[in-house]
Order: structure tokens, then C-alpha cells, then sequence
């Protein structure tokens, strides 16, 4: 047998995202550190062509290199997201990381590399390939969590990150072999057809799930697996974790998305449950948890846990209207945490950055603009209409009730209403306590872009909604129609 | 009639029972045959290089890590390229071409520690 050339061109955001990346590593390394800047701007250039590469992808479900790998709507809608997110935590690190010291040009690239398979596990259609994206993508984040060799806490979050991440790695290869030796494939077109045509799910499959389940919880921090997230969020140069909060955590969203849907979407009854808990649980110390941080990494940590259980009610529900709501979710909350960071990234005073809640006191009379566009964020997060993330909420808990998850839904909405208290109370120290600091001027017109470009977008989501409710619908109904 | 799992796990534990008493027999044969004429350096662990009895947080050329992975890199290359030259003809231009990616990634690799000035020992 002679295995013949595959179709390469799903694959070309990937393959051009890849060579650019070995490119600019070239570049990097022959023109040394003093050239980190122009990199950084090739890779914004290089994410942004790489959107536009699979953005130019038609409709239909294309399945290439024997069958590991595919390319549908869904795919699209979240690579872009993936992509656009990624470019814009470029833009956020690169003040930062020539203030401290730390610009170097391995930087950019291996958030590229990152993004790269990031990319390649939201098309991933195998358990092999979910893997190589997997690590492809966690490698580079171990090494730039750790990005700041000179500072212990860096390398703690990056050793932290890493020992947690292997053990998730682990666990998610335990349970695909598993899965692998009850089902008899890998892929999963074939597992699909496996269930849909009656075959009973023994319990070593559903076994082998809930390991690949809790490997992807790691990787999104769903709590009960979340107790590396505020550690290494903390612990990280603030615009990786910047990073971190967004184009990762979108990645392995649809990752888990594609997983539940497509291979194992007849196993509903199985996974449903562990869905609820591991969202319910989430949602609980996503709020309960944040409520006594007095860092605003550490808090953003937490809240980060707390959306990606509102994200997993939509996705419990398992049907195509709580996918809707889960991308939705996904698209309006990367845009409102890119935005809040753009501010935590802004708090600096003397070029000293600022990490503390209480140094937020009183910042409506220091600096009025970067208050205002932090209210807006934290009103959003909390869920408050009109701004986007009410509407983040609004779809997953419409999905939730509309499958009769009542207790999901209460559950969600009592939670907000605690995790509204601390975002809220960010507010309240802005506008109505003194100031302590004076906080520096924002610093760069790439800094002050993210800024208005994601406030706006988040406070007038609801004037044009259409192409991120019709984007997600046809990225819903694709991963259905498959 | 099927057998009961357990008796298909026999030869399991016919095997195990057979290594310990190989190297019961192994250790003892050689413990009163052999001729003893011991001295404080026959005795001492052997370990290349370095004092058997230390404190363990020595300090420790990282270097030698450097190089070690290095190393790796490029021995896991050839671990790969034998059973690909066996398969050669079965994989076609595809696998052949799949490789040359490979490599080429590799040497990439290669350019960036060399210009980084990992290879060098000074």
C-alpha cells in the first residue's frame, strides 16, 4: 500500500502559521534581541493573515490526512476567534516586556507556536491529533508562563504549570487509551458511527470519557481541576496571563466541544452529569472563591473558572442552541477579559506595575477614561445589561432551561448575582475611594487601540449583534450537521 | 466452557515464581562461591565522576544538561529515521517527503541553538 499525498489546502491557516513561525525564529535569532519588536508586529501580521486564510475557507465539512484532521464552520468561527485573541495579547505584551526587561524575540514566536496548536486541536478529528495539538500548544505556554527567568514567582507558575499540565496530559492519554481499547478506533468519525449505529457504551469507554473529560477540565481550569489556574495566573508576567485567559481557554473549549459533540454525542446521558457537576462546581468557586482575593490577577483567575462554568451550562445542555451559546459565550468573553487586562496591564505607577485590588482606589479621579473602561468590563462580566456579557449569559441559560436544566440554570444565575458583589466592588473602589497612587499615563497607541476598540465593542455589542449570533449559529449547526 | 480468568493469569505467576528464584539463586551462587578480598575502593559504590558519599546540592555545571537534551534531539532523530528507511517503500513519495519536512524543522531547530550559542562550552 502505497499512501498517497493528502489534501493539504483545510490545513493552510496551519501550515502557513507554522513556516512563518520557523521564519521569524530564523529572523529572531540572526538579528538578536534588539529586533523583538519588528518581530512582534510580523506575528500580529502573520495571526491576522492566518484569519483571513481560514476565514476564506467555504462551507462544508472537509476531512483530510486520513481522517485526523477537519475543517467545517465551527472550525473557522473559532480559529478566528483563536487568532484574533492571540494578536491582540501580542499587541498587550509588548510595552510591558521592554519595561521589565524581558523583551525578547522567542517571545512572539512561541506564542505563535502556541496559537499553532491551538489550531490544530480545534480541528483535531482523532485522538492522536487532539494530542500533538494538545502538547504543541501546552509546551510553549509551560515556557512562557516562565518567561521571566530572573523572578522566582515566574518560574514557579511555570513549574507549577508544567507538573499540572503532565498530570492532565496523563490522565487524557490514560483515558484515549482506554477509550482506544474499547472502541477499537481512535478516530472520531468512526466512534460516532460506532454509537449511532446502537453500539453499547461499556463501561470501560465511559471510563476512558470521563479521563479525556477531566484532562480537558485541567486545561480549561473547570473546577474541581482548577487550583493551578490562580497560581500560575498570578505567578506569570501579566501579559501571559493575559493570553492565558483568552486564546487557550477558547481553544480547549471547542475542543471539548467538538469531543462531546461529535464523537460522543449519542453518549449524552453519559457525560451529561459530569458536565452539570463540573460546571455547577465551577460556577460555585468561580464566585465564592474571588470574593476574598486582594490581587486582581488572583481575581481574574477565579473569574476565569466561573465563566467557563457558564460556558459549560450551555454546553451540558447538548444540543445545538447550547452549543450557539457556548461560542457566543466564548466570543464576547475574550473581548471583555483582552479589555480588562489592556487596563490591569495600564495600572502601573513611576513604571512600577500595580497588582493590587486596592490600588484601583480612587482611579476615577487619577485617570477617568481607564476607570470608565474597567467599569465597563467589570459591568460586563457581571452580566449586566445592556452590555456583552449579559448576552454571553442570556444564551447558555436559554439552552439550559430550554432542555428543562432548571436547577443549572437557578444555579447560574444565583452565582452571578455573588460574582456580580466583587466586580462590582472593583467599581466601587474606583469611584468612590481615595486614591492611594497616581497611575501613569496609558502607555502606547497599540495599548490605547485594545482599549477602545474592546470597551466599545463590549458596551455596544447589542446594537449590532448579527455577526457573532450568525457566525455562531452556523458554527453550531455545522458541528451538528457532521 | 470458557476458563476462569484467574487460571489465564497461571503462566503470569509460573513466571514470576521462576525470575525470583533465578535471581535468588544468581545472587547467593555468587555470594559463597566467589572468592572476597575486599578494600575500601572495591567496596565504595562506583558512580562516573563523582564522589559516591556527597551532599546532593552540589552545585552542577548546567551545561551538561544543554548539551544532554541536545543530545536527545538528535538521537531520537535517527531512532526515527531507521524504521522509516526500513518502510521506505511501502510509505511512497508521501513518507519520504514527510520526513524531509522533518528533518528540515529539526535543522531549523539546529540554526537557532548554534546562533544562540548553546554548542559552545565556553
Amino acid at each position: 500500500m502505497t499512501a498517497v499525498f493528502p489534501d493539504i489546502w483545510p490545513a493552510l491557516p496551519e501550515i502557513f502559521l507554522a513556516v512563518a513561525g520557523m521564519a521569524l525564529l530564523l529572523i529572531g535569532v540572526f538579528r538578536g534581541d534588539g529586533f523583538t519588536r519588528p518581530v512582534s508586529y510580523l506575528t500580529v501580521v502573520v495571526m491576522l493573515l492566518a484569519a483571513i486564510l481560514a476565514m476564506g475557507y467555504g462551507a462544508g465539512r472537509v476531512v483530510t490526512f486520513n481522517g485526523m484532521f477537519v475543517m467545517d464552520a465551527f472550525g473557522v468561527f473559532m480559529k478566528v476567534l483563536v487568532l484574533v485573541s492571540a494578536a491582540l495579547s501580542v499587541i498587550l505584551s509588548l510595552g510591558f516586556n521592554e519595561r521589565e526587561q524581558m523583551a525578547r524575540f522567542e517571545y512572539p514566536v512561541l506564542m505563535l507556536f502556541a496559537t499553532l496548536g491551538m489550531l490544530m486541536m480545534i480541528s483535531a478529528n482523532d485522538l492522536i491529533s487532539l494530542y500533538v495539538g494538545l502538547e504543541t500548544q501546552s509546551l510553549a505556554l509551560y515556557v512562557i508562563a516562565a518567561f521571566r527567568r530572573d523572578s522566582a514567582k515566574s518560574s514557579e507558575a511555570g513549574l507549577k504549570y508544567f507538573v499540572l499540565g503532565a498530570l492532565s496530559s496523563g490522565m487524557l492519554l490514560y483515558g484515549a487509551s482506554l477509550l482506544y481499547g474499547f472502541a477499537g478506533t481512535t478516530s472520531f468519525d468512526k466512534i460516532a458511527a460506532l454509537f449511532a449505529g446502537g453500539a453499547h457504551a461499556s463501561p470501560g469507554v465511559v471510563i476512558g470519557l470521563v479521563f479525556v473529560l477531566t484532562g480537558l477540565a485541567f486545561k480549561v481550569s473547570a473546577a474541581p481541576f482548577h487550583m493551578w489556574a490562580p497560581d500560575v495566573y498570578e505567578g506569570a508576567p501579566t501579559p501571559v496571563t493575559a493570553f492565558f485567559a483568552a486564546a487557550p481557554k477558547v481553544a480547549a473549549i471547542a475542543l471539548l466541544t467538538r469531543v462531546l459533540i461529535e464523537p460522543f454525542g449519542h453518549l449524552t446521558a453519559q457525560w451529561h452529569q459530569v458536565l452539570v457537576a463540573t460546571a455547577v462546581l465551577s460556577m460555585l468557586i468561580g464566585s465564592f472563591a474571588a470574593i476574598m482575593q486582594t490581587n486582581i490577577k488572583r481575581l481574574m483567575a477565579y473569574s476565569s473558572i466561573g465563566h467557563v462554568g457558564y460556558a459549560m451550562v450551555g454546553l451540558a445542555a447538548g444540543n445545538q442552541d447550547g452549543v450557539r451559546g457556548v461560542l457566543i459565550y466564548m466570543a464576547l468573553y475574550v473581548a471583555m477579559n483582552i479589555g480588562a487586562f489592556a487596563v490591569i496591564l495600564s495600572m502601573k505607577a513611576k513604571g512600577l506595575m500595580l497588582e493590587q485590588i486596592k490600588d484601583f482606589s480612587g482611579l476615577s479621579k487619577t485617570n477617568p477614561m481607564l476607570a470608565a473602561t474597567m467599569a465597563i468590563f467589570m459591568f460586563s462580566m457581571a452580566g449586566i445589561p445592556p452590555m456583552a456579557g449579559f448576552f454571553g449569559k442570556l444564551y447558555v441559560f436559554l439552552a439550559a432551561i430550554e432542555v428543562q436544566d432548571y436547577t443549572l440554570a437557578v444555579i447560574g444565575v444565583l452565582t452571578s448575582v455573588v460574582g456580580a458583589f466583587y466586580y462590582l466592588r472593583i467599581v466601587k473602589i474606583m469611584y468612590f475611594d481615595e486614591p492611594l497612587v497616581v497611575v501613569d499615563k496609558v502607555e502606547d497607541d497599540g495599548m490605547t487601540g485594545i482599549l477602545v476598540v474592546t470597551s466599545l465593542f463590549t458596551l455596544l455589542f447589542f446594537v449590532a449583534p448579527a455577526p457573532i449570533l450568525n457566525g455562531a449559529a452556523a458554527a453550531a449547526a455545522a458541528l451538528f450537521a457532521g | 466452557m470458557s476458563t476462569p480468568l484467574i487460571i489465564e493469569y497461571l503462566p503470569i505467576l509460573v513466571f514470576l515464581l521462576i525470575g525470583i528464584a533465578l535471581a535468588v539463586v544468581m545472587v547467593g551462587a555468587s555470594y559463597i562461591i566467589s572468592p572476597k578480598n575486599p578494600d575500601a575502593e572495591k567496596v565504595s559504590p562506583y558512580e562516573c565522576g563523582f564522589e559516591p558519599f556527597e551532599d546532593a546540592r552540589t552545585k552542577f555545571d548546567v551545561r551538561f544538561y544543554l548539551v544532554s537534551i541536545l543530545f536527545i534531539i538528535f538521537d531520537l532523530e535517527v531512532a526515527f529515521l531507521f524504521p522509516w528507511a526500513i518502510a521506505l517503500g511501502d510509505i511512497g513519495l508521501f513518507g519520504f517527503w514527510s520526513m524531509m519536512l522533518f528533518l528540515g524543522i529539526l535543522t531549523i531547530g539546529f540554526i537557532y541553538e548554534w546562533k544562540k550559542g548553546a554548542l559552545e562550552w565556553e
